[in-house]
């Protein structure tokens, strides 16, 4: 098989899997039990500074 | 003033020096002028450095404030001069007597002076303000790296310059959004490392522990864009004099580069970037914290999972293989759901604070630009659309399409942001007149609006035009008639650019009220103190 193909099917197999899995994980990262509070208090950030801006 | 500051000015010395002999030894003229632009760049630093012996060294507590001053300034500037460049096309489209017979004028020159003048001068020069100044404020912390940070505000302004010149001299590597030439391309390889090391840098040395969400927007934006500068300008000169290249790539492989290359520097360049700002800014001038912080990192994954993929959509029906359109197709549908899920992210940090936009015209300035952006990602994936792009490819539809985006949400949001920075960089509390303000928000709002629709009736015109077969199999339409009746149109357009023009320079002497007499002032990175309140 040339380049090209051995490629192209590593990309739409693995890579497309190892790509799917990790933004399946990132995402659900987000919503892990109890991280609620963490979010909000990350959301705070840009108005913590308020006296100076 | 160590060994350090020497060896700078020797190697400015010696760049000063290769430019010149390169200059000297030029196959071409424009090649010769930039070569000669770049030994002048190299002096002037080199002066710059040698005055800098004997005073005392600069005070570095508090937030690195200069460069983000001069930013602010330079994007102000630079935008008037893209958007006076493109009412100058748009006239030049209207009426053909206004191209000059002088080539350097002329339309197909002026034309990439627009789109570069806008997206990398007035967009660019706004990416990178607000990166430095949100940086630091959301991980209270300097700007890494001492003076890096004004190599990389000079070095673009040069590579601007070059890029510039080059064009109106017939320069053109005729890349869409990257048509410098190799040399240029090279240059602003080394300020874009540049960049990525003050910023990467202040995020390591920050003292907050999580890393808001508009640093990764910006971060991404800074890293996929040396990635697509680097593979898509991947070319060989024709001599190491001269300023001619051909690219690495040929045929529909060089096609599918460029526009997975172009499309991405609208989904890191014009979109990422921007929602950076969108999410410091829009809580900063609301007081509220963003709507979800959640949905901003799910907006963010989704996002740069899915825009690297949509490039091929600009080559519907083409000699692109049929499943690489499908898949640009597939995965700029896909991209609704992130694009309407940040927008809706961004609009809803007003609830409970609506009344905010009765008075106070910055934040309508912002809430309109994310609005536009809602609508224009919302068009983009309908044009993407294989049968819906039979009609609108190639047809005016695209150029309203892309300056709603540009004018509406990139434009409205990066002069929100100057309107809220620039007050605060010099002392003040808010701009010289609110007023003003206003009449830039609906002057630029109505004048996008024209221009949309114009563009839209203009467009869908000529796509049904060009489709027109009579009941024998022969078209009803030659090219020329086209073009005729979508003269009127043609002439709303420039109205609605001149409308968008008249608010940007209602702008500059809002902001000039603003700044004139008034100090730079020291900001202190908020330390033990504020750890100590939490």
């Amino acid at each position: 098989m040339s380049t090209y193909d051995t490629m192209r099917h590593f990309a739409d197999s693995w890579g497309l899997i190892a790509m799917f899995v990790f933004f399946a994980a990132a995402t659900a990262f987000v919503f892990r039990p109890g991280s609620r509070a963490h979010y909000e208090e990350a959301a705070r950030i840009p108005l913590k500074n308020a006296s100076e801006d | 003033m160590g060994a350090g500051s020497l060896v700078q000015m020797g190697l400015w010395a010696l760049l000063a020096l290769l430019a010149i002999t390169m200059g000297a030894k030029a196959e071409d003229l424009p090649f010769a002028v930039h070569m000669y632009i770049f030994a002048a760049a190299a002096l002037l630093a080199l002066v710059f450095k040698a005055r800098s012996f004997g005073k005392p060294a600069p005070d570095t507590s508090g937030y690195l404030d200069g460069v983000v001053r001069y930013g602010a300034i330079i994007t102000v500037f630079w935008g008037v001069v893209g958007f006076l460049v493109g009412v100058v096309v748009a006239l030049q489209l209207a009426f053909p007597g206004w191209n000059p017979d002088l080539e350097w004028f002329n339309f197909g020159r002026l034309r990439p002076l627009h789109t570069s003048a806008v997206v990398f001068a007035f967009g660019g020069n706004a990416l990178i303000t607000t990166s430095f100044y949100v940086v630091q404020r959301t991980n209270r912390t300097r700007l890494a790296l001492g003076n890096l940070s004004w190599f990389v505000f000079w070095g673009y302004q040069l590579f601007i310059v070059l890029a510039a010149t080059g064009y109106l001299l017939g320069v053109t590597e005729g890349r869409e959004y990257a048509e410098p030439e190799w040399y240029v391309d090279l240059w602003l390889t080394i300020v874009w490392v540049a960049y990525f090391l003050v910023f990467f840098g202040t995020l390591l040395q920050r003292k907050e522990s999580h890393i808001y969400v508009a640093n990764w927007f910006y971060l991404s934006f800074i890293v996929t864009i040396a990635m697509l500068h680097i593979v898509n300008n991947l070319s060989i000169p024709v001599s190491i004099f001269g300023s001619k290249s051909y690219s690495a790539f040929s045929g529909v492989q060089d096609a599918l580069t460029q526009w997975w290359y172009g499309h991405n520097a609208v989904g890191f360049f014009l979109t990422a970037g921007f929602l950076g700002m969108m999410y410091y800014f829009v809580p900063k001038r609301v007081e509220r914290p963003v709507y979800s912080y959640r949905l901003s990192i799910v907006h963010f994954w989704s996002l740069i999972f899915l825009y690297i993929w949509a490039g091929p959509h600009h080559l519907h029906y083409t000699a692109l293989p049929d499943w690489a359109q499908t898949l640009g197709m597939v995965f700029s549908i896909m991209l609704w759901m992130p694009s309407w899920g940040g927008m809706i992210n961004g609009l809803m940090t007003l609830s409970g604070a609506w009344d905010k936009l009765r008075t106070d015209p910055v934040l309508r300035m912002m809430v309109i630009s994310v609005a536009f952006y809602g609508m224009s990602t919302f068009e983009g994936p309908m044009m993407s659309i294989k049968a819906v792009n039979s009609l609108s490819h190639y047809t005016d539809w695209t150029i309203g399409h892309v300056h709603s985006g540009a004018l509406g949400w990139v434009g409205m949001i990066s002069m929100g942001c100057m309107y809220h920075l620039i007050p605060r960089l010099w002392g003040q509390k808010e701009v010289y007149s609110l007023r003003l303000v206003s009449w830039h928000v609906w002057l630029s709002t109505l004048g996008i609006v024209v221009y949309a629709s114009a563009m839209w009736v203009s467009g869908i015109m000529q796509g049904l035009m060009w489709r027109e077969y009579d009941d024998q199999g022969f078209l009803v339409y030659s090219f020329a008639e086209t073009v005729a009746a979508m003269h009127p149109y043609y002439v709303i357009r420039a109205f609605g650019g001149l409308l968008f023009l008249v608010g940007a320079l209602i702008m500059v002497y809002n902001l000039y009220r603003t700044i004139g007499g008034q100090r730079p002032v020291k900001v202190a990175v908020p330390g033990a103190a504020l750890a100590a309140a939490e």
